[in-house]
This record gives structure tokens, C-alpha cells and sequence, in this order.
């Protein structure tokens, strides 16, 4: 295309350009420090009161109500130690094979696989021939049964959009009211530099309506969004 | 792509002609609005929210120079590169020019109207590059070579038979006796053949819904899964977007994300909302290794302090078009370009000129039901009669209407003469069809009796007979 | 209250019946009624098809016909959303003319409208014994906000069944210059509009605004169907045996 001059003159003729029509200059010192203000502050705006009313248990029941309307499937567990087993068994009543690729994440770690001898797990990003895949998720919305997964080392993306099956394991104190709260839980665990390559809301499994408006599951994404909620009772904590 | 705008009379007529069109058209009609109430009637604060959402885009509108800016240094430091295109032309350089630097020979595509705009498929054929949509209605057209229809169900205009009948045509690898009745069979069929093309992809190109200058992201809000996949799997990902996307924080982007999907299809949320921000980071084990913002004005700056300006604010959720009833009879492609419906009124003249598109803000009765969806109240027909303004202004619409409208305004701000004449056509028309109650046929109207009766007048005017009995 | 009567060009050309109609509503909800002569059009044509000057030129002849009158009642949305949302528009840059846009539009009322929100009423002593479904002209609708107050009014006309219109809310395709300029799309949806209409049973259908009815009757005919089309007014001052329906034979 050109250097580094052609790039900048197209930038400088469009921010110009803008300016021309505010029929204003650059903004002023004062100006670009309170807008700047109102970035940093990043306040929220109004939020629907649908899940901020109501407690935690409540908002729990919400997110399973919200995310099975949406076709996500939901497994509940009251300990870690019963997610192998869940697993294992929603494995088998969909007919799938007993393996999985699976977050390398440490939240993970506690998960005590070694009970279903039988089940193949591979850490990792996704391939191809991967099925089903096992991921965290950073927190559960209930306004609309939403879930918030980020991106890392540890969590791959291709896990949550490969696989034909994607599992998630949701542990209660994840659970959050709104968007903006799980947005704040991000920021909180240490986004004080760029945020993850990618945050990905996942609200039910992968779908299309572009035949006849008819609603079709599993288009390129997972066509099952498997979720295992885990209600241990442990406190919820800001991260 | 090439506009056919000019000859809109003629495509809307095809398109009322076209029976699978109709049959689809039939589906959409009802479906969308319904299924919108149905969200939108669960979300007490949907008004407020409208309200919020426009003023969101305002402010930002009126201080986009410093939101660029500012979104600009993000997403270089974090590690992307934003491509700022006046035009289209600078816009697909920019692109080849990426896709050139990697080597490019396969590129996949998220849904994106402004690829469609600056018609960047074409221009990268035309470069030995092979663009892949992979959204399924974009697949669908490009497998028949058609443009979209609507801005996110491109496909919409096709009935399942005639679907079925391309992938027949197209996929000819597969059992040509194999059933593809159902949009269940289609979709997995789509599923397979797109799959290996988005794993040998070099550079993968989407679109976006919104950008926040706070943090550097571009948004997208999809339901297959194809943008998720088009933007992580190859070494590039470039994001074709237009200036007046920016919102200025992430809690900004969730107050529109709320009036979104709601107002697009009806859905609480999309199955993906993804936020991307710059490409991958140390030790991530995939992702993009570049990341391209490609920044398109064509046009928009200008726009803003202008009449048109509210257009600005469009999220393009499509609300506007499914409730539209002139939309509704004639589908998508009659509107000849890129965006159909109320809001492609509004903005295809702004894009390739009001002499190329100057049926389209005609074509509407003005009857408000695209404002009253708008989650961003954008003022619809107010903007198309400002498009009729300046064709007037241009003397462009045909001299028959004009000198017709000149000769009722003439007469009408002379009282005295129009209660005579009104008097006049009153008595005529109506003994001419004082037994018969209408006329089938009518001398000056047979664009109106060719298809409908025309009921005849009482006989006197209003002002003669209040006149009398006021005696 | 002393009320002017804005009559309309479609009901003076038209269906005087309607303006009478009007009157008689107007009288009974305690009103004086006078009709200014000086009135032709409300300028919406002009206005719609980007000739603002002449659009202009009507409306200041509007503001001198109607001075001095407590309100201005329109039995029709279109024209009336024209004087209360447009004019002020018309003169946005003109504050002069503005402020008397301004003031004008605040005392300009669709008829149904002014009935029950400014006079109150909320019955009235007709009798008219059908099933009847009612149309939702897109102006006073979406302008005006007249959606209940036709409905109210109806549901007191003794004998007359309501039946809901699917898509009431939807254009019939008359739009002024509309169905001229693009008759074949007006005509997809004056179809759909009969189509729904029929499908409801009803005998009769109703609007408060002219150029729907002349619309939908002479689509229903063309059809052949039997469905009689009126005003609303017409119907709410039981004028019904006064005048035959729109479009109807001898």
C-alpha cells in the first residue's frame, strides 16, 4: 500500500475532517482530560434491575433458567470432587466418546479425574478432531444465562469454538448479576495493562436461522453447550 | 458492488413477482417483529434504554476525533495496527496489503457490510486471493453469486429448496443422492465443507458491531461461532469496520449490546459476543499473530453537523428493515446496494450518491414503524424527506410530479379558487358515480383504478354545504 | 370551547359526511364550532415531496385561518400530526413563525383524540349493530398516539362488536403521493391489508383518517368483498343511515 506518510495523511485528513464538521480545532486541554475522566472512570450506565434484585441463590436459579432457554444444558453438583462423574455421564447419555481436550488451567487442577480412570483427557488448545472440550469460565451472567470466558495461556479460545461439545464448569460463587459485574471481575483480576486477546460471552451453543428462519443448532460452533454448575457453598469472592 | 438502485421500480417489481421471495418474505414479516415484542416485553427498562443508547452515540459522535484517537493508542499497545481508509479503494489496498505481507492465498470471512461496501471480495479475486464467507446465508450467496438481501440474515430472500438446490450444484464432491430436505441437513453439510477451510485459512477478516476506545477491542455479535473461528484459527485477523462504531467504554458497549440482539432477532443475547483485543499475547497457545483494524470513513465525517448525522448512530441491528412494510413486499434486493430497508433509504444515497439511489427515500409511505423500532431513535423519515428536499432542490424527481405539485400548491393558497374547483370536481365525479358508488376506471388515476376501485365523491364539498345549511 | 374545524382536502373533495360527522361529535362534547373558510390544505403533499417552500406558504395561510380559535380539531392523524409535529419543524430556523407553529400545534387535535383526552368523553349515544375491526392510520398512531381512544369510543356504540385487526398496526399502503409514485408496492400492501381485514370476519372496517378508508374500500371492492368502510366519526355520531358506505352502490 505505501509507507508509513500515505498512512498518516489519510488519518490526519479524517480526524480533520471530523473537526471541520464540529466546526471546532483539537479539543482543548480541559475538554480531553475530563473525557478522559469519564473513560477512566468507565461508570456504568442504567442496568436492568432483572438480576441485581435478587440474592445470590436466586441469581443462580436465574442463570440455569436463562441458560437452559437458550438450549445450554445444566448438570448441578454440590462438590468438585462429583464433576468427573458428571462428566462422565453426560458423556455417555449423548452418545459421545469418553475423551476430552481440556483447559490447562489450575482452577482445574482440584478436579479429581483419576476417580474415571476411563476418561481420555488431553490438556491443551483445541485441534481439529477434537470432540468435546472442558473449560473454567471467568463468570456466569444470570441476566441472560451468559457465560464470560477469557482468553489466556491457560484458557485457549479454540476450546470454546472447535470442539462439537464444549463443557464448562460454572462454580457457584462465579455467578454474577449482570455484564457490567462480570466485566468489573475482570478488571479486578488484574487487567491494568490490555485486557485478554479476547473475552467471549457464550450465551447457549452455536446457531443459525438463516434457512427459512428456522433455528438450526450447531452451525460452526459447539452444537452442545454442556454446563456443570458446582454449588459448594464457598463464599463468593471478587475473583 | 455494483448499485442497481437506479432501477429499483423495475426490481421491486421482480421482487413482487418472485414467488419463492414472496414465500420467504411471508416467514420474515411476522417472525421478526413478533419475536422482538416477545424480548423487549420481558425488559421493562428497554425504553430507558433506547434513550441511553443514543445518548451514548451522540457524545461519542461529538467528540469522535478524540475517541479515535484514543481507541487508536489502545489497540497499539496491544500489539494491533489500525489502517485509516478515506475511501473503499484505500480500504481493499489496505487489506491486500496485509494479506500480501503473509503471504496470503486463502482468506475466510466473517459477515461484514463494509467488506460489501468497498466490495473488497471482488478486489481480492481480482488479486489471486480467494475470500471464503463462511457465515452460512453469506456462504449461500456467494455459492450463488447473489448480494445479501439484509444486513444479518443475507440469505433471507430464498426459500430451503432453492438452498438445497446450490449445494446440489456447488458441492459436488458428496453423493448427489443424498437428502437435503431439512435446514438441518444443510446446516451440517455447510458445517463440513466450511470446517477445513477455516483451519487452512492464512488470514481470517470480520467485521464489527462496535469498538471501545477505553480498552483498544472490536466487538462482534454472532450466533454461529463462523467469526469466532474465522478470527482465532489463521496467523491474521483483520477487522473491517467505519468510524462511527466507537463507543467510548466497556459498560457503553453493554448498554448497546442490550438494545442489540433484542432488537436484531428477538434473542436476550447472541450465542457469541466476543470482545478481541489486539492479537495473541505471550504464551497463549492460539490466536492471531497480527492484528488489523481497517478504519473506513467513506464518507461519515462529512455526515456529522449535517441533517444526516442521527444516521450516524445506527447499531445496525436490522429492526428498521424487519418491520418495514415496503421491505416487507419487495425484499432486499430491489434496494440495489448493499443496506436495504429504511436505514439503506437514508444511507445509500449518502454512500453512492442521490441520483444513483434516489428512489429509495421515495419509495416509503412515511408511516414511522422503522423510528418506532429504532433502538437509537434515529428520525427515518425524517431523514428520507430530507433526501426528497435536495432532489427537489436538484429538480430530480420526474417534472410530472413537480409541476403536478406545483399547480395543487398554487391553488391551494388561493382559497377562493380552490373551494370553486373543489365545488367543481366534487359535483362531477361525483354524478359520474352516483349509482355505482366508485369507478373501476379513472382518466389521470389508472395507477390507482389498474388495481383498485376508486370510490366516488358525495357529490357537493364539505365547504358548499356547510355553507348553505350555515345560512 | 370554541373549536375550527379543519375539514381536509379528502373529506371536502370526498366525504363531506365526515365532516358533519365531526361537527355533531364536537357540538355534543359542548363545543362551538366554526369552520374557516380560509382553509384549503395542510401543505403535506408539498411537504413530503421536499417542497418546503410551498409547504411554508400553506402553513402561514393556516396560522391566520385558524387564530383566535381555543382549538383546531382534524378528523383525520395525518393532517393533524402534520400541523402538531411538522409545522414546528417547517420553521425550525424562523423563530417567529416558529413560536406561532408552536402555539398553533399545541391547540390542534385528531378527533378521537380531543374527545376523550381534552374533552373527556368517554361514551357516546350511537347504535350501530356489526362486528366491526379498525384500522390504525400510521400518523395519528404513531404521531399522535391515537391507538385507545378511537377503541373506547367504539366500545360505547351500542351493537358494535370490536374485533382486533392482525397487523392494525400495519401500513395499508396509501401514503399520499405513494401509491402513485410506486403503485405496484402499494398495492402488495393494500392486499395484505384486505387480506387481514377479510380474515377477521368483520363486517365493516374503520379509521379515522380518509385516504386509508379510500385505500382499503377500493382494494375490498376490486376484491369483491362485502365489507362496508367508514369513518370512525360517521360512526360514533350515528350518521350510518345518513350515508351510504365508502365506495357503496345506490
Amino acid at each position: 500500500m505505501g509507507g508509513a506518510e500515505e498512512v498518516s495523511e489519510a488519518r490526519e485528513r479524517i480526524l480533520a475532517g471530523i473537526r471541520s464538521s464540529l466546526n471546532r480545532g483539537r479539543l482543548d486541554p480541559e475538554t480531553e482530560a475530563e473525557l478522559r475522566a469519564r473513560v477512566a472512570a468507565h461508570r456504568r450506565n442504567l442496568v436492568p434491575a432483572r438480576a441485581t434484585t435478587l440474592d445470590h441463590q436466586e441469581r443462580v436459579e436465574l442463570f440455569v433458567t436463562m441458560a437452559e432457554e437458550v438450549q445450554a444444558t445444566v448438570t448441578r453438583v454440590t462438590s468438585l470432587a462429583a464433576v468427573p462423574e458428571a462428566v462422565a455421564r453426560y458423556l455417555a447419555a449423548e452418545n459421545l466418546p469418553a475423551e476430552l481436550v481440556m483447559a490447562p488451567d489450575p482452577s482445574l487442577d482440584a478436579i479429581p479425574w483419576e476417580t474415571r480412570p476411563l476418561l481420555r483427557i488431553r490438556r491443551g488448545r483445541a485441534e481439529a478432531e477434537d470432540k468435546v472440550s472442558f473449560t473454567p469460565c471467568h463468570a456466569a451472567i444470570a441476566e441472560t444465562g451468559t457465560l464470560l470466558l477469557v482468553s489466556g495461556p491457560q484458557t485457549p479460545t479454540t476450546l470454546n469454538f472447535l470442539p462439537d461439545t464444549h463443557i464448562v464448569v460454572v462454580r457457584g460463587r462465579q455467578v454474577v448479576a449482570t455484564y457490567e459485574d462480570g466485566l468489573d471481575r475482570l478488571r479486578a483480576a488484574g487487567a491494568s495493562e490490555a485486557l485478554p486477546r479476547v473475552i467471549n460471552f457464550i450465551t447457549g451453543p452455536s446457531r443459525t436461522a438463516d434457512i427459512e428462519q428456522r433455528i438450526e443448532l450447531g452451525a460452526h460452533g459447539p452444537r452442545r453447550l454442556h454446563i456443570v454448575l458446582v454449588e459448594d457453598g464457598q463464599a463468593t469472592r471478587s475473583v | 458492488m455494483l448499485a442497481t438502485s437506479r432501477t429499483f421500480v423495475a426490481n421491486a417489481r421482480a421482487g413482487l413477482a418472485n414467488d419463492n421471495l414472496q414465500h420467504a418474505l411471508g416467514l420474515a414479516r411476522t417472525g421478526f417483529p413478533l419475536r422482538r415484542r416477545l424480548a423487549i416485553e420481558r425488559l421493562p427498562e428497554f425504553e430507558a434504554l433506547r434513550e441511553t443508547g443514543r445518548s451514548i452515540k451522540d457524545h461519542t459522535l461529538e467528540h469522535l476525533d478524540f475517541y479515535l484517537e484514543l481507541y487508536e493508542s489502545r489497540v497499539v499497545a496491544s500489539g494491533g495496527k489500525v489502517h485509516w481508509a478515506r475511501t473503499p479503494q484505500e480500504a481493499c489496498a489496505a487489506v491486500l496489503q496485509v494479506c500480501r505481507s503473509v503471504g496470503a492465498k486463502i482468506v475466510t470471512k466473517g459477515k461484514s457490510m463494509i467488506a460489501e461496501e468497498v466490495g473488497l471480495n471482488e478486489f481480492l479475486e481480482r488479486h489471486g486471493i480467494t475470500p471464503v464467507e463462511t457465515d452460512l446465508g453469506e456462504y449461500i450467496i456467494q455459492l450463488r453469486h447473489e448480494p445479501p438481501s439484509h444486513i444479518i440474515a443475507p440469505a433471507i430472500h430464498l426459500i430451503k429448496e432453492q438452498v438445497a438446490e446450490t449445494f446440489r450444484a456447488e458441492h459436488r464432491s458428496l453423493d448427489p443422492d443424498r437428502s437435503l430436505a431439512e435446514p438441518r441437513q444443510m446446516c451440517d453439510e455447510a458445517r463440513a465443507m466450511l470446517r477445513p477451510r477455516f483451519l487452512a485459512a492464512d488470514v481470517g477478516i470480520t467485521g464489527a458491531n462496535f469498538h471501545v476506545a477505553e480498552t483498544g477491542s472490536s466487538i462482534i455479535v454472532t450466533n454461529e461461532g463462523n467469526g469466532d473461528l474465522t478470527q482465532t484459527l489463521p496467523r491474521v485477523h483483520i477487522v473491517m469496520t467505519s468510524i462511527e462504531k466507537l463507543v467510548p467504554t466497556l459498560e457503553d458497549a453493554a448498554t448497546l449490546l442490550r438494545l442489540l440482539a433484542r432488537s436484531a432477532t428477538g434473542q436476550e443475547f447472541s450465542s457469541y459476543t466476543t470482545i478481541s483485543t489486539g492479537p495473541r499475547r505471550p504464551g497463549d497457545l492460539d490466536g492471531p499473530e497480527q492484528y488489523h483494524v481497517v478504519l473506513l470513513d467513506n464518507g461519515r465525517s462529512e455526515l456529522i453537523g449535517t441533517e444526516f448525522q442521527d444516521m450516524l448512530r445506527c447499531i445496525r441491528c436490522s429492526a428498521c428493515i424487519n418491520h418495514c412494510p415496503v421491505y416487507a413486499a419487495v425484499g432486499g434486493h430491489a434496494y440495489g446496494w448493499v443496506y436495504p430497508g429504511p436505514m439503506g433509504a437514508v444511507l445509500t444515497p449518502i454512500l453512492i450518491g442521490i441520483e444513483e439511489a434516489g428512489h429509495l427515500p421515495n419509495a416509503s409511505t412515511f408511516c414511522g414503524r422503522c423510528e418506532s423500532v429504532c433502538p437509537v431513535k434515529i428520525p427515518l423519515p425524517k431523514m428520507m424527506r430530507h433526501w426528497r428536499e435536495r432532489e427537489y432542490a436538484k429538480k430530480l424527481s420526474p417534472p410530472v410530479y413537480r409541476t403536478g405539485l406545483s399547480l395543487w400548491a398554487w391553488v391551494a393558497r388561493r382559497p377562493a379558487l380552490y373551494h370553486a374547483l373543489a365545488e367543481i370536481a366534487s359535483r362531477v365525479l361525483g354524478w359520474a358515480g352516483r349509482d355505482r358508488g366508485r369507478f373501476r376506471s379513472l382518466p389521470l388515476a389508472t395507477g390507482w383504478t389498474a388495481v383498485r376501485d376508486m370510490p366516488a365523491p358525495e357529490g357537493r364539498s364539505f365547504h358548499s354545504l356547510w355553507a348553505e345549511r350555515r345560512k | 370551547m370554541r373549536v375550527a374545524l379543519f375539514v381536509t382536502c379528502l373529506v371536502d373533495l370526498f366525504r363531506p359526511t365526515v365532516g358533519f360527522a365531526t361537527v355533531k361529535l364536537l357540538e355534543q362534547a359542548g363545543c362551538t364550532v366554526e369552520v374557516p373558510r380560509a382553509q384549503t390544505c395542510c401543505g403535506q403533499p408539498a411537504y413530503n415531496s421536499g417542497d418546503r417552500a410551498d409547504a411554508k406558504a400553506i402553513a402561514l395561510q393556516v396560522f391566520d385561518a385558524f387564530a383566535g380559535y381555543d382549538h383546531v380539531v382534524a378528523p383525520s392523524g395525518s393532517c393533524a400530526g402534520m400541523i402538531r409535529q411538522h409545522y414546528p419543524e417547517l420553521f425550525a430556523g424562523d423563530p417567529v413563525n416558529l413560536q406561532r407553529a408552536q402555539e398553533l400545534a399545541g391547540r390542534t387535535w385528531e378527533l378521537t383524540s380531543f374527545l376523550v383526552d381534552v374533552c373527556g368523553t368517554r361514551t357516546v349515544s350511537a347504535q350501530w349493530d356489526r362486528e366491526v375491526t379498525y384500522h390504525d392510520a400510521c400518523s395519528g398512531l404513531r404521531e399522535l398516539g391515537v391507538k385507545l381512544q378511537p377503541r373506547q369510543l367504539l366500545a360505547s356504540v351500542a351493537g358494535l362488536r370490536l374485533r382486533e385487526l392482525p397487523g392494525a398496526e400495519i401500513c395499508c399502503g396509501f401514503g399520499g403521493t405513494f401509491c402513485i409514485k410506486y403503485p405496484d408496492i402499494s398495492d402488495k400492501m393494500v392486499t395484505d391489508k384486505e387480506t387481514d381485514i377479510v380474515a377477521t370476519g368483520a363486517e365493516a372496517v374503520l379509521a379515522g383518517d380518509l385516504g386509508c378508508l379510500l385505500n382499503m374500500a377500493g382494494k375490498l371492492y376490486r376484491q369483491g368483498r362485502c365489507v362496508e368502510v367508514r369513518h370512525v366519526a360517521e360512526v360514533l355520531a350515528g350518521m350510518t343511515e345518513e350515508a351510504r358506505p365508502i365506495g357503496a352502490a345506490r
